[in-house]
């Protein structure tokens, strides 16, 4: 079985706790924090295991990349921890169980990813951006990252679960995986090598593929002066590192990105596991001070990279004034392929 | 034996009456597992008057009269044992009044559920009825006739317990109006304060008259709707759960159900829980209750509330399509249940039963409880799907189901629209005096056994 690369030590000599002082949903100060991660990296227990909300910020936090998360997540099963209730921890794992029933286009080289997200595979078949690689996508429980199963502790899922799905792109005989979900972009970067897993192609970010490709049709973009806020979902916490490609094709597509109070690491959750997790009252707590926080600026738009937190916030947002809508759509809008109207 | 065929062409015209095979063949059968049997003429009458010319004709030919609404209600309850008239009531189809603010209408014997909920919906759209999870083509006099439940059964009771008046065309031929409209032009109750007449064709399935209008209540539609979705994987919890949610007096509907397929449903049980409101708050204040109420389930993990935003927009469907799609699943579209009132404490061991009978029969399985009057009981759905083409799965069906009735009736359960033979079944169980009692009555109201003949017959 794959272990977790996790060095006690890096904690033990860490002068600074973040990982824990930064959290978002657990308040503790400094001497509190470093007690406590003092605790985990002695395997013991700990009111973090029985406390995280699985937003995946420490992974994030941690300037060492020590994976405090994973560790969280490995410490909470081995005790038999659930996070959310039984039945639903058991509904996600059997809900994302592979079935032979993946779709697959006519792959090459480069394949399409549209992990297990229908909405996801709807917005990069049609558009010139996905013209010469929507017929190779991918669909299917066979091509997903199991890192959802993180939120539940349910570890032993994931390494299960990942090498299949690897094995899978490999059957395919595919050099690069363009991943329409960040969730499987930090899974097959960050997590998989956080297990020594190795992958067998190479991942490609799907907003680099869209930055590419609007490079190439620039002459075609109509910049679309409009306001925006962003809703950073959990898994962009393990690919920090690619935050600025959105900069960069807000930039390009003619919209102001504007400052608010819970962006980069302060971001919050949708709202969407948090409910299962954390209960109803935290989540619409956290979704009432995101949008709170998001209606404030003034912004035209709500832009999403996962469709799941669309699906989560997309009405609530809209309620509030801002219009929702997902990165790929915000492409099109300005390729003139959808209309403002429309969207 | 005169020219019944001539006759009825005399009484609706010609082009609403047929003898033809492949009308027959039509009128022969339901989408159930029962055999078809083919009836002898098939007539669509368009008043009342029409409807008592062709009784009186059937009386004086001594040939069964079967009253049809769209035939869905899968236990064969249309389908003419005897052979004779099949009288489809399509045509019948005027909504005949709305009084807003006694909350009724007053609409004929062969309306439609959905043109009831359209013609609200254009008119009223404050008001609605209670819509059953039929298609909506199934009629609303068949409805109340066989006991219906409906998206309002949770707080107002079975859809029969809305009839406020009644028009019925006897078996001797004459009219009778029944409650309020017997006494003047209003519809606002079916008996109070009378003897409660209504008894007399409510649940007789078709046996006692043909019901040509009805008198249903009107509740409020308000703006907003939304559900949550209770998950647990103890069968035990679901009826602690409804009880809690019953206690809050709050709620629109609630459904437990579990189901092999799709896997997320897999080795759970759910109780869906629907809300309206004519404000945000007030949606958010019931869901708040909702949570509140089954917390310590929650705290506890044994159960939760998962994510329903995806499932949202086919869950909040009136009618929901997802009974079709699960007929569907072993393809060839065939579909029946069985569907006993119960107590809602006996959920766990119907749950029980339906896997067991599945497994006994190679049966793809779906059980389904809706809660009826605020938790006095509920209907339990014991269904299963089947392919149509394959007569073993058929087969197999209709054994699962005489056992599920059989089990039902050991439970104390009365079974929901029961076929003949399960009628049978009731009728040998029940306490003789009160099976003697359905016998005189219904030799006193249909002394020439002409209507529906083959239901509720004591041997």
């Amino acid at each position: 079985m794959w272990a977790l690369r996790y060095d006690p030590e890096i904690c033990r000599e860490c002068p600074s706790p973040r990982c824990l002082l930064q959290c978002q949903y657990m308040e503790m100060g400094e001497e509190e924090a470093r007690g406590e991660i003092l605790k985990l990296s002695r395997g013991e227990d700990s009111r973090v295991l029985e406390e995280c909300m699985t937003c995946y910020g420490c992974e994030e936090y941690c300037p060492y990349g020590n994976h405090p998360y994973f560790l969280i997540c490995e410490m909470r099963e081995k005790r038999g921890i659930y996070t959310a209730p039984r039945p639903i921890t058991n509904q996600w794992i059997n809900m994302t169980q592979m079935q032979g029933r993946a779709l697959i286009g006519k792959v090459g080289e480069v394949v399409l990813s549209s992990c297990l997200l229908p909405s996801l595979g709807t917005m990069a078949s049609t558009g010139e951006i996905f013209s010469q690689i929507s017929s190779s996508m991918v669909f299917g429980a066979e091509f997903m990252c199991p890192a959802v199963h993180t939120h539940f502790a349910k570890m032993s899922v994931v390494k299960e679960r990942l090498p299949q799905v690897l094995d899978n792109f490999r059957k395919l005989g595919v050099k690069r995986v363009i991943c329409l979900h960040d969730e499987c972009y930090g899974t097959f970067t960050t997590l998989a090598k956080a297990y020594g897993i190795e992958v067998p192609f190479e991942p490609v970010y799907y907003m680099d593929f869209l930055l590419e490709k609007l490079e190439e049709l620039k002459p075609k973009i109509t910049p679309l002066n409009i306001t925006a806020v962003y809703q950073r979902p959990c898994s962009n916490r393990w690919i920090p590192e690619k935050q600025d490609v959105l900069r960069r094709i807000l930039d390009l597509l003619g919209v102001r990105l504007l400052d608010r109070n819970h962006q980069g690491e302060r971001s919050l959750c949708c709202g969407g596991i948090l409910r299962l997790i954390g209960g109803y009252k935290l989540a619409d707590e956290i979704q009432r001070r995101n949008i709170a926080d998001m209606a404030d600026t003034g912004a035209d738009y709500c832009i999403f990279n996962c469709p799941a937190c669309q699906e989560t916030l997309g009405s609530r947002v809209a309620k509030a004034g801002l219009k929702p809508i997902h990165i790929i759509d915000l492409c099109k809008m300005a390729l003139g392929e959808i209309s403002q109207e429309e969207e | 034996m005169g020219d019944i065929l001539g006759s009825l062409r005399e009484i609706v015209g010609e082009r609403w009456v047929s003898d033809r095979p492949e009308e027959l063949w039509y009128y022969s059968r339901d989408p159930g597992v029962l055999e078809p049997h083919r009836p002898d003429y098939v007539v669509a009458p368009d008043s009342v008057e029409q409807v008592q010319k062709i009784v009186q004709l059937a009386v004086r030919e001594k040939v069964p009269v079967v009253p049809m609404g769209n035939a869905m209600a899968l236990t064969g309850l249309v389908i003419p044992l005897k052979g004779g008239i099949v009288v489809d009531m399509k045509r019948m189809n005027r909504i005949l009044e709305v009084n807003e603010r006694a909350r009724y209408a007053v609409v004929e014997g062969g309306t439609s559920q959905g043109a009831l909920k359209a013609y609200l919906q254009d008119h009223y759209p404050h008001l609605r009825h209670s819509l059953p999870d039929a298609p909506a083509a199934t009629t609303i006099a068949a409805n109340v006739a066989l006991h219906g439940q409906g998206r309002l059964t949770q707080q107002y009771g079975f859809n029969s317990e809305m009839v406020c008046g009644l028009e019925v065309v006897l078996p001797t031929g004459e009219v009778c109006r029944i409650g309020s409209p017997s006494l003047g032009p209003y519809w606002f109750s079916r008996s109070h304060t009378l003897p409660d007449l209504s008894g007399l064709f409510l649940g007789w399935l078709g046996t006692t008259g043909i019901i040509t209008k009805v008198g249903i209540r009107l509740y409020p539609n308000k703006k907003l709707r939304d559900l949550e979705i209770f998950v647990t994987d103890i069968p035990e919890l679901v009826p602690e759960a409804i009880y809690r949610l019953t206690h809050l007096e709050l709620l629109e509907d609630i459904t437990a159900w579990f189901q092999p397929k799709p896997l997320m449903f897999k080795d759970n049980y759910h109780v869906t829980i629907y809300f309206t409101g004519d404000t945000e708050e007030e949606l958010e204040f019931k869901r708040k209750m909702v949570w509140g109420c089954l917390q310590e389930f929650i705290d506890s993990k044994d159960g939760g509330f998962m994510g329903v935003d995806p499932l949202k927009p086919q869950l909040l469907e009136m009618p929901q399509r997802s009974v079709a799609e699960f007929a569907d699943v072993p393809r060839g579209g065939g579909f029946e249940y069985s569907g006993p009132i119960t107590l809602v404490e006996h959920f766990p061991k119907y749950a029980e039963k339906v896997v067991e009978l599945a497994r006994k029969y190679d049966l793809l399985y779906s059980g389904m409880a809706r809660v009826i009057s605020g938790g006095h009981a509920m209907m339990f759905a014991i269904s299963f799907a089947f392919n149509r083409a394959d007569r073993d799965m058929m087969e197999r069906v209709k054994k699962a189901m005489d056992e599920a009735t059989e089990f039902a009736l050991q439970m104390g359960s009365i079974p929901w629209k029961p076929n003949f033979m399960e009628q049978r079944m009731i009728l040998e169980k029940m306490d003789p005096v009160t099976r003697e009692l359905i016998h005189r009555i219904r030799r006193l109201m249909d002394p020439h056994g002409i209507m529906n003949p083959g239901n509720w017959e004591v041997q």
